[in-house]
């Protein structure tokens, strides 16, 4: 069996990183200029780790889909990002973020990792002040900050409704400076095809020029990985329509292990899907929970009545209203971490509580915030999310009760990393929402922006440079090596081979089967059942994809429905793998939920004993299950236990 | 209350940026008035896919109103007839049963059209490039809350830091000027204590840069401002006037 | 040089020299007030104004500044119908928050050229050309003589034509409009603005040409009313 080697650095938690730090091996500055490497991705991850690494002296080569790194889909996070600061002195601590970190991961995450998350948390708060990002502000001129689900202490900071945005924005511009300074070069509309592996090394790329349709290779020292994550396999998300889990399935196929797949996370608070024609999901802020109440209707007549139509939201009493989140977690209330809201609200609807004409929503209502603080002070907290709300339900939510219902929202599974985040193949990194490595089974609000900047910022640029030291002798490659040549032929081979299908289904129309599949069999609720079945009718749709895709127009040239064909094809293997993976842990922890595995008041059961691991899976070939792999999570520092949001 | 309405869709289709284009006329029929506009054009272009042709290439992306992506003419105005607001955020709701619905490309000459209705926005890569930041190392800060900044000015600085780059100002500007653009970063940056020291530098090499790329000299109509689907105002203009000016004067 | 590379600089030429402009104007319109009042008062103006150097020198320099306020408007009138590109939007729709004016600048200009014109043809022609061309007496047509200093005369004679009058007041109308946008622009341009003072300058700018343009409306209704009786 595959031995797993985590390299985790020797010596107490607190220690590790500088530890790490102290004694890596690093790359003169004459040297850097002599290395490539390339960066895949222009979101968080992406773009900060492109700017920080161009700033050290490397050549670095960037890639995104969109037509500038300022589109990367970080852009729509909303919230905040996590800093251990203790700015409003209220007991915040390193080791406090770290704590509250992995308890809402479910102890299913590395506890060196999150401690260095933890302990880099600050700097990136810096980092990003001193960049210009415009975050809230007190009237001394000091930061402000606000509290998130999961945490009892106020260590969000925050840019209004757009923090994603702003963080966004200000590493795109360090990005663009070290454009200018001509360290980084920017290939945008690009997208990557495939990975260059030459003797055991991730040694390039190859990427389809978006515009032309020209298949070009891309040569370097090492390459990153950083392209978010896969959520899109369920066709409806809140990921952007151009989110896909593309560049990790590709490393996946090359030898890379894909690690935790299953742990998806489904946020309670989006709009309700309205119809077959729609198109994506659309989050409500988390920060929603803080003022508004989640209830449905006590009565399962009212709430038959509510699915009729002949009864509104607001002819029902108070004391007809079932608070259930309150009722079952009274020291969290709204506030429990989203995939115990997720999960709430899914056990109401089931039972028949659901209060639109689909059955699948619950009301998070504001009519009690409203009565105690007014109305202005709840437009000034959240005019805009209101706006959003009205312009898309066409219903005003300061009159009735917002409707809402969970979406796949967040992949914390990804590619398998080391503690440096180098994947199983030497050279080949991956950072952010791409990478599994630090939320595990779930993940809290406002710790994916903290994440994704603090591995571009602070962890990649230090530990990549333990790999390519011993890289300094190697010259650049050509990209007539018989790798990559091999490597354009196959996806040539793969495209022509698509084109000629030429069958009657289009590329969304199969997405949109898949995207069933997944959220039925592979949702908030699964059983062993569901998975098998998932399993068996996803290879059957792939079957159907391979004969009945009809994609038109020139492949060799701008072809929006080869993109999406492309990218579907990858979406089919990670929904597979998804299946395997939730199929094998047969228990139930953050994310993933397994109806066989709970407790009698319907709480998610752990089982530490057989699964405190993290499920890496290498890929076997097209027809083969993929291998399991396991690395064991050897906590040492904190003690695991049933989480408890109760009391 | 919800409903289906038939629409006309009269679309701008062009193959390259030196072919030539014209307007080809859709029938909708039956759309529910809670879809968006953008999934009417997916519903459309699954038609034209299932009868074999191509569909039509737009940019859209996150569908939320933030990254900036699409960018479509809707009946005379960038991202359509509603305000504050992007294209992906606009719903059928808003047109009347019958209605034909004029969709064109961003036409300047700084967005040269790459299909259909995509352009080719990457000059604001390049004005950003030009100066939109501050020249700071990863690493190097100092601890964030040494720097004290008024409430006021934060928020005036995040008030020019909402523009999303979508490249509605252009569009709507009679003059294809960028100046609402580039004064959004200018000022932001420009306001805060952190980008002071380049504030005359930034001003000059954004600016220079928006007049190499061919964009037009502003005049003040405020159609942009107009247009803006995050109201970016117009006084971010009068700021970088203002340091350019300045900056010029004292050269 | 920034003030012809650069876009900003092009516009500080014409915001300086549109703000010389209204100075300038404000000051003829005061000038144009007195022929109401006294017929005497505004031939000594006339007289003062006639051909002398300063007078000349500064006849001059305004003519001058209309003509670098116009080459420029020319100028950046071609690189921004360049910069908006070669394909035109099949369907335009102006919002509500911007004025008409702001987009039909160049228009509004030449209505104003077109009107100056004439404007010199009926005074400047005949008054301070006329002047420097030593003659003593103007004819006028139909038996009409007017002295070359005699403006009260001049304003009286021309203001007595109904044709004048009208063609006068599109004149000044186009000029309103030019000026309501053209004021706070100019301000704009010159970066005298932010989110207070841009509505502030707006209603100062509507105040002021309304001042102006109502100035010299009332010369040419006051007289037109005059003939009349």
């Amino acid at each position: 069996m595959t031995k797993i080697d985590s390299k985790i650095p020797e010596g107490a938690l607190a220690e590790k990183w500088s530890n790490y730090k102290a004694h890596q091996k690093l790359v003169n500055p004459a040297n850097k200029r002599r290395l490539d490497i390339i960066v895949v991705g222009t979101g968080l991850a992406g773009a900060s780790a492109a700017a920080s690494l161009g700033e050290m002296g490397f050549n670095v080569l960037n890639f995104c889909i969109q037509d500038s790194p300022r589109r990367a889909h970080s852009i729509a996070a909303q919230g905040g990002i996590n800093a251990a600061k203790n700015y409003q002195n209220d007991g915040d601590s390193v080791y406090r973020l770290f704590y509250d970190t992995i308890k809402g991961g479910d102890y299913r995450a590395r506890e060196a990792n999150v401690y260095r998350l933890a302990e880099v948390s600050n700097a990136i708060i810096d980092q990003c002040v001193a960049q210009g990002v415009p975050f809230a502000r007190d009237y001394g001129g000091t930061l402000d900050n606000r509290s998130f689900g999961g945490a009892q202490v106020s260590r969000t900071f925050y840019a209004r409704g757009q923090t994603g945005q702003q963080l966004l924005l200000g590493a795109y511009s360090a990005l663009s400076r070290q454009v200018h300074t001509g360290s980084v070069k920017l290939y945008t509309r690009y997208e990557m095809l495939d990975l260059v592996v030459i003797e055991g090394r991730a040694r390039g790329i190859i990427a389809r020029n978006l515009v032309t349709g020209q298949i070009e290779r891309f040569a370097a020292h090492a390459v990153v990985i950083g392209t978010g994550g896969y959520g899109n396999a369920y066709f409806l998300s809140t990921n952007a329509m151009g989110s896909n889990g593309s560049a990790a399935i590709q490393c996946y196929r090359k030898g890379a292990y894909f690690a935790n797949p299953c742990f998806a996370q489904i946020h309670p608070t989006c709009i309700p899907v309205h119809g077959d024609k729609q198109s994506k999901l659309t989050l409500m802020s988390e920060s929603l929970r803080n003022d508004g109440r989640i209830w449905v209707p006590k009565k399962l007549e009212d709430a038959q009545a509510l699915q009729a139509g002949t009864k509104k939201a607001n002819d029902i009493p108070d004391e007809d209203r079932d608070f259930y989140l309150e009722r079952r977690y009274p020291a969290f209330g709204n506030l429990v971490p989203r995939d115990v809201a997720s999960r709430a609200a899914k056990e109401r609807c089931d039972a028949g509580f659901g209060v639109n004409n689909t059955g699948l929503a619950v009301f998070l209502d504001f009519k009690y915030a409203i009565e105690r603080l007014g109305e202005d002070v709840v437009r000034a907290r959240y005019g805009n999310l209101f706006d959003m709300y009205e312009e898309i339900t066409d219903e005003n939510p300061y009159h009735t009760p917002m409707m809402i219902f969970p979406a796949i929202h967040y992949t914390m599974g990804g590619i398998w990393v080391d503690y440096e985040l180098q994947t199983s193949i030497p050279g080949l990194f991956a950072i952010g929402e791409a990478n599994f490595s630090d939320h595990g089974a779930n993940r809290l609000g406002a710790s994916a922006l903290m994440q994704g900047l603090a591995d571009g910022y602070f962890v990649l640029p230090y530990t990549i440079q333990n790999y390519l030291s011993d890289q300094i002798q190697v010259p650049r490659f050509s990209t007539e090596r018989p790798e990559f040549v091999e490597a354009e032929k196959a996806i040539k081979e793969k495209i022509a081979k698509l084109k000629a299908i030429d069958g009657k289904h289009s590329v969304d129309s199969i997405h949109k089967k898949l995207g069933h599949i997944m959220w039925e069999y592979v949702g908030m609720g699964r059983t062993k059942e569901s998975l098998q079945r998932a399993i068996k009718e996803i290879q059957a749709l792939k079957e159907d994809f391979w004969t009945n895709v009809r994609i038109p127009g020139d492949v060799t040239d701008l072809n929006i429905e080869l993109e999406k064909a492309l990218r579907l094809e990858d979406f089919i293997e990670v929904g597979l793998l998804m299946a395997y993976d939730g199929l094998n842990r047969n228990e139930s922890c953050g994310g993933h939920f397994r109806e066989e595995y709970q407790t009698p008041e319907g709480e998610a059961l752990r089982d530490d004993e057989h699964y405190s691991y993290v499920s890496c899976w290498k890929y076997a070939g097209e027809s083969s299950a993929p291998e399991l792999i396991k690395e064991d999570l050897n906590y040492q520092f904190v003690k695991v236990q049933t989480r408890n949001y109760k009391s | 209350m919800e409903k289906n309405i038939n629409v006309k869709l009269k679309i701008w289709r062009q193959r390259g940026p030196k072919a030539k284009g014209e307007f080809k006329t859709y029938e909708m029929k039956d759309i529910p008035t809670d879809t968006s506009f953008l999934e009417t054009m997916d519903i459309l272009n699954e038609e034209l896919i299932s009868r074999g042709e191509e569909p039509i290439v737009f940019d859209h992306d996150c569908r939320e109103g933030i990254c900036g992506m699409c960018s479509l003419y809707i009946n005379g105005h960038p991202h359509g007839p509603a305000t504050g607001a992007t294209t992906c955020q606009m719903y059928m709701r808003r047109f009347a049963d019958g209605e034909t619905i004029t969709v064109e490309p961003w036409r300047s000459a700084g967005f040269p059209v790459i299909r259909d209705l995509m352009v080719d926005r990457s000059a604001y890569d390049k004005i950003m490039q030009a100066g939109g930041y501050t020249s700071v190392n990863t690493g190097a800060p100092q601890d964030a809350n040494a720097i004290l900044i008024p409430k006021d000015v934060a928020d005036e600085a995040m008030d020019a830091a909402a523009c999303i780059g979508c490249g509605a100002c252009v569009a709507a500007c009679k003059n294809g000027s960028a100046m609402l653009f580039v004064s959004a970063k200018v000022s932001q940056l420009n306001l805060l204590p952190q980008g002071k020291p380049e504030a005359a530098k930034r001003a000059k090499a954004m600016l220079a840069k928006m007049d190499e790329l061919g964009f037009g000299n502003c005049t003040n109509t405020r159609a942009c401002e107009a247009e803006c689907p995050k109201c970016v105002s117009i006084s971010h203009i009068a700021r970088l006037n203002r340091h350019f000016i300045g900056a010029k004067l004292k050269d | 040089m920034w003030l012809f590379t650069s876009s900003v600089g092009r516009k500080v030429v014409m915001s300086v020299t549109g703000l010389a402009l209204i100075l300038f104007i404000t000051f003829h319109m005061a000038m144009n007030l007195v022929a109401i009042f006294s017929a005497e008062g505004y031939n000594m103006v006339c007289e003062f104004l006639g051909a002398n150097w300063y007078a000349l020198v500064a006849t001059v320099a305004l003519a001058g500044l209309v003509f670098i306020h116009f080459a420029y408007a020319f100028w950046l009138t071609w690189l921004n119908r360049q910069a908006r590109g070669n394909q035109r939007y099949a369907v335009t729709s102006k919002p509500k928050a911007v004025e008409w004016a702001s987009q039909n600048m160049f228009v509004l200009g030449l209505i104003v050229i077109l009107g100056l014109l004439l404007h010199l043809f009926n005074f400047w022609f005949n008054m301070q050309f006329a002047e420097i061309m030593h003659k003593d007496l103007v004819d006028m047509g139909g038996g009409a003589l007017i002295a070359p200093h005699d403006g009260a005369a001049f304003i009286a004679y021309t203001f007595s034509k109904v044709w004048y009058v009208v063609l006068y007041l599109v004149w000044l109308c186009a000029l309103w409009f030019h000026l309501t946008h053209g004021f706070w622009s100019a301000l704009q341009t010159l970066g005298w603005n932010n989110q207070i003072w841009i509505e502030r300058w707006r209603v100062i700018s509507y105040v002021y040409s309304s001042i102006i343009i109502g100035g010299f409306a009332l010369v040419v209704v006051w007289f037109y009313v005059k003939s009349l009786l």
